[in-house]
């Protein structure tokens, strides 16, 4: 599926990916260690948000202490990278590299739809990933805090936002057909 | 009983290192289900590959399975794990800016990580365009905050919800699951990649099991607030015993004066007699609505004491095994009850109790008119009774619950 922008005539092809009943299977085993050890589940765009918090306080110190949402996070003295999640997505790049180096999926590439360029293809990851990056503050988690997690754990709430993600997508997909067929 | 203390067992260091491990296998999981590739997720949407959705709903409901296995068997305690609070609207909303993203930008947050570490150079500029979403809602937020709170419900649960117990739910939420798979499949069948090799029949074993594990998780029901007193009883009876919870008035009234404590007290009287009379600030309470009182108590912060009284120590003896049993912490009885708190405040003026606290469960003194807080001895001056003597007993212990989830 993933067009290489200078293909690739390496000997060694990717390894094919597991079965997605298989993979779901350890990530259910994951999700729920996660819990049972730390009692927290899992996430990502919180730890996000902690780096962007943590380069707003670098250069603008007294900006954060001034505003309340960001003084919950690197008011005063507190470091906001000092924070179980940050951890946890520094595991998740480690992790995710280690796995792509095994399976030998790790090389410079875009990964787009055959009818669009590079260039398109990256503008729409980085207005995508904004949309993204505030629907995830805006929802209070992402796909993994929220949906994964809450989901496991049955709250309300998550299950609620993980339909609306579908719903999102389902609506917009057949208008940005262009981007992925 | 899990989940654990992990800064108290390995320090700081020891217990990020379990975070980082905990990542490492979560990254590892999603660049082997291929979600480090964009046209794929993508897929999804289109009807061709419907990996997104059998990925996520096999995590869900096999995590679902173990958790309320490991609940139901008191291995792991529910109150102390992170279940996301329901902002219903607000989460709605982002849900769908968040579905809008998926589609044009090909990854959520976690999946574009993995993008990153495997190179691709559409997770780098997705990942960018997070961060700058992130930004820019962080500014923007005071704009909204007023939406952005509304129709909270708390910690709010699919069998609080809908009345029916956690067992029968993961059964209902699994069935669910496997009938979008079995629709994914036909979807798949109909729009897909016709070379595809095919599913695997073990996952009818999968299936199977899964449900087998939910009928079982139906019988094996949830602990109750007295099943996990029986738990840990023979733990914490010698703490009723040794009477080390038992705190004496006048140490209460320190505690009411102590501007660095949040001190909650709860009155698990009757109403009656709480009108008649009632310490100042202290809620009625009554026993059987002391369980909706847990997860707002475990929510409060860390300087929280939470003192229980009735007219001798019954009752507060009950509320307290319960509020213990739930893993509240910081929880003491007042000493002798309201009774022993009037013998020492009220009129006679005593060093200590009439009574011990145990016999009727009565309220001794009389009241000419309900006037509840307002009686004299409702909020005795507290320098009148420096001189009072009493053993301390109140030791602040650090709360166990999780913080928040990953989305903090």
């Amino acid at each position: 599926m993933t067009v290489s922008v200078s293909p690739n005539k390496i000997s060694n092809e990717a390894k094919p990916y597991l079965n997605p009943y298989l993979a779901g299977g350890l990530l259910g085993v994951v999700l729920f260690l996660a819990f049972f050890i730390t009692g927290n589940g899992l996430g990502a765009s919180g730890g996000l948000n902690r780096i962007v918090v943590f380069f707003e306080d670098l250069i603008v110190p007294e900006h954060v202490d001034r505003v309340p949402y960001l003084i919950t996070l690197a008011g005063g003295n507190k470091n906001p990278l000092d924070d179980w999640i940050v951890f946890m997505i520094a595991g998740t790049l480690i992790g995710g590299f280690i796995s792509g180096l095994i399976h030998r999926r790790v090389r410079w590439e875009v990964g787009k739809g055959p009818q669009i360029s590079v260039r398109t293809r990256l503008l729409m990851a980085f207005i995508g990933g904004s949309l993204m990056g505030y629907g995830a503050r805006f929802a209070r988690g992402c796909t993994s805090g929220q949906a994964l997690s809450g989901g496991a754990t049955l709250s309300v709430g998550s299950w609620a936002f993980m339909f609306a993600v579908f719903g999102g997508g389902y609506a917009l997909a057949y208008f940005v057909r262009k981007l992925w067929n | 009983m899990a989940p654990f203390p992990l800064e108290e067992l390995f320090g700081y260091i020891g217990a990020n290192f379990i975070y980082v491990l905990i990542g490492v296998a979560f990254g590892a999981v999603l660049e082997m289900a291929g979600f480090g590739s964009s046209p794929k997720l993508a897929a999804q949407f289109y009807f061709k590959e419907q990996t997104v959705l059998k990925v996520m709903f096999t995590g869900i409901i096999v995590a679902m399975t173990l958790i309320f296995w490991a609940t139901g068997l008191g291995w792991l305690d529910y109150n102390r794990v992170w279940v996301n609070p329901t902002y219903l609207w607000p989460g709605i909303v982002g849900g769908l800016i968040m579905g809008f993203g998926f589609i044009i930008g090909g990854y959520c947050p976690g999946t574009s990580l993995v993008a990153v570490s495997t190179l691709k150079v559409d997770g780098m500029f997705f990942t960018l365009g997070v961060l700058s979403g992130i930004f820019v809602f962080g500014e923007t937020v005071g704009n909204i905050e007023g939406f952005w709170n509304s129709s909270y419900m708390g910690r709010l649960t699919i069998p609080d919800w809908l009345g029916l117990s956690t067992g029968t739910v993961v059964l209902l939420i699994i069935l669910m699951a496997l009938f979008m798979f079995w629709g994914a499949e036909q979807l798949e069948r109909i729009f897909g990649d016709k070379k595809a090799p095919p599913a695997p029949k073990l996952r009818l074993v999968g299936a199977a099991a899964l449900c087998l594990a939910a009928v079982g998780l139906m019988g094996l029901g949830q602990p109750t607030s007295v099943d996990k007193w029986t738990q840990i009883a023979s733990q914490k009876e010698p703490l009723l015993a040794n009477r080390e919870v038992q705190i004496h008035p006048a140490e209460l009234l320190g505690l009411m004066t102590n501007d660095q404590l949040n001190l909650i007290m709860l009155d698990v009287r009757d109403e009656t007699d709480y009108n008649l009379f009632h310490v100042i600030d202290a809620r009625l309470t009554p026993l059987n609505q002391l369980d909706t009182l847990v997860q707002p108590l475990l929510h409060e912060s860390a300087n929280t004491v939470v003192v229980l009284m009735d007219n001798n120590e019954t009752r507060s003896t009950e509320a307290w095994k319960t509020l213990v049993a739930n893993s509240v912490p910081n929880v003491y009885i007042l000493e002798g009850g309201v009774n022993c708190w009037l013998d020492v405040f009220g009129h006679e003026k005593r060093q200590t109790c009439a009574t011990d606290g145990a016999g009727n469960d009565n309220l001794r003194y009389t009241f000419q008119a309900a006037l509840g807080a307002r009686q004299e001895a409702a909020e005795p001056e507290k320098k009148e009774y420096a001189n009072l003597k009493y053993t301390p007993k109140v030791k602040m212990q650090a709360k166990k619950v999780a913080k928040g989830g990953g989305c903090g």
